[in-house]
């Protein structure tokens, strides 16, 4: 089986002291589901950021989907972020914009045209039962149905890997179980994207096989 | 009206730019019109011994613009009643030679000093007179002027500086966690910006035609004319072509300039 992540050595933190997370080493399968959990303050989402190219690795080696984070070019990281799908516990929304065009970023980016757009964001909004919100701006819904839009966002362009962190935090058991379900049918789906979630707690009703890593003292170590 | 509040701070701090250079350019072409006022209405008086060869005079110093001669007939006018006819040709002809001389701009105190030294060392030149009094008097008002106008374009620069640095913080503000978003997703550094440039180009672009329009305005006001009429000066309030090119192209630079600093400046957000 393919490897999508490499970890070899990987050392993280956010200044030159203590790091965050003390040369770790794993491997993730191409087309598995993973979660990563830990204590607050662990580092179970700065490994996350490492993963999208946010934190440099201290040292070691990283790779995400063949490519070297370790030292990447803006443009070679620009391209695996287009391949990537990300969910964050804040939405990170655009507020100036509709929740359509926020949906529609990984296309712009990726220069689709309008109608290809129109055709891919119907679609989209029946997948996360937003259709009734179309043209209303992030604030305007409620912390559900945001993280929603940003789920739509991620799975929009079909990425090879999805990473959510805390994606069900405030959420309400609705919210939070359209989530995971959009989650689950990523990963078992035609396309099989690598899945990789940063959460506190696994919920009980996942209908797909994971792995589970665990975050401690600096070490990641899989939960069997 | 969201969207019309995020294109208002940016033109009205571009239009307040706009006018404020406008009026400095007005007051400055209103100094420059009175000082062509005093030149045309100021000559110095040279006197000779022997008549003088216009273009040997011209070509002293590139001051002098025009030569000529002052007909001794005024001056005999006044003695007409007691001379005769033949001694007053003697007296026109051994008088000497006055010549009045125009100069192309109006001079500073040193200018005409040199000028008269240039115009003494023609053997010929008796005597120079400069009326300096009057002169520097004008001259040093003038100067006063000028001062004022510096001073109010160094004022003009400071809030220039202080309204562009005040926009430059709300923009990125607005801006930074658009960018950051975008950037998360892959997007290539002239996508993230496209949104920032298109917003400053239209900025621009709507501050020009609005302070095309109230110039405009300005310039047909017929209470202006009456102003500058009254001191005897005759100013372009506003150059349709000239002008609107000025603020097209300081707006669009001030804009482009405060939307690259955001782009060079930008740090993602993680």
């Amino acid at each position: 089986m393919d490897k999508v992540i490499i970890a070899r050595d990987l050392s993280l933190a956010y200044s030159k002291d203590e790091p965050i997370i003390n040369k770790v080493n794993f491997v993730i399968d191409s087309g598995s589901f993973v979660f990563i959990t830990g204590a607050s303050g662990s580092g179970k989402s700065t490994l996350l950021k490492s993963l999208y190219g946010a934190l440099k690795p201290q040292s070691g080696s990283l790779v995400v989907a063949g490519v070297e984070l370790n030292g990447v070019s803006r443009s070679k990281l620009n391209f695996l972020r287009q391949h990537m799908g990300i969910v964050f516990q804040d939405y990170k929304l655009i507020k100036e914009w509709t929740i359509e065009k926020n949906i529609m970023l990984p296309f712009m980016i990726a220069g689709y045209d309008k109608v290809q757009q129109q055709t891919q964001l119907d679609k989209l909004l029946n997948h996360v039962r937003l259709k009734h919100q179309v043209g209303k701006y992030p604030q305007e819904l409620s912390g559900g149905e945001q993280q929603r839009v940003a789920m739509a966002r991620a799975l929009s362009h079909t990425p090879v890997l999805i990473l959510a962190d805390e994606p069900t935090g405030n959420l309400d058991d609705y919210s939070s179980q359209l989530i995971w379900n959009l989650l689950e049918g990523a990963n078992s789906s035609d396309w099989k994207a690598t899945v990789i979630v940063v959460t506190h707690h696994i919920p009980e009703s996942m209908s797909v096989d994971y792995k589970h890593y665990h975050i401690e003292y600096g070490s990641i170590h899989e939960v069997t | 009206m969201k969207s019309l509040k995020n294109h208002l701070s940016l033109i009205v701090a571009l239009l307040s730019i706009l006018f404020s250079l406008q009026t400095f350019i007005v007051v400055d072409r209103a100094i420059a019109s009175y000082k062509q006022n005093l030149a045309n209405n100021y000559s110095l008086v040279v006197v000779s011994k022997k008549r003088l060869q216009k273009d040997v005079i011209v070509s002293k110093n590139p001051l002098i613009n025009e030569i000529n001669e002052i007909s001794p007939d005024t001056v005999l006018k006044k003695l007409d009643g007691d001379m005769k006819r033949k001694e007053r040709e003697f007296l026109k002809l051994s008088l000497p030679k006055f010549y009045k001389l125009k100069l192309s701009h109006y001079p500073s105190p040193d200018e005409i000093n040199s000028l008269t030294k240039a115009l003494l060392r023609d053997s010929s030149i008796v005597k120079v007179e400069t009326f300096s009094r009057t002169h520097d008097t004008t001259y040093k008002l003038l100067l006063l002027f000028k001062s004022v106008i510096s001073l109010f374009a160094i004022s003009v620069a400071i809030v220039t500086i202080l309204l562009i640095s005040k926009e430059l913080k709300i923009w990125q503000f607005k801006h930074n966690e658009r960018m950051s978003i975008m950037a998360l997703h892959g997007a290539p550094i002239w996508l993230r910006s496209a949104v920032l440039f298109r917003l400053a180009i239209v900025d621009a672009l709507v501050a020009t035609f609005l302070g095309f329009l109230l110039f405009s305005y300005i310039a047909s006001s017929a209470w202006i004319a009456e102003q500058f009429s009254y001191i005897g000066i005759d100013v372009v309030v506003f150059d349709t072509f000239k002008d609107s090119l000025m603020m097209f192209s300081v707006s669009m630079t001030l804009s482009i300039f405060l939307a690259t600093i955001i782009v060079l400046v930008h740090k993602e957000e993680v």
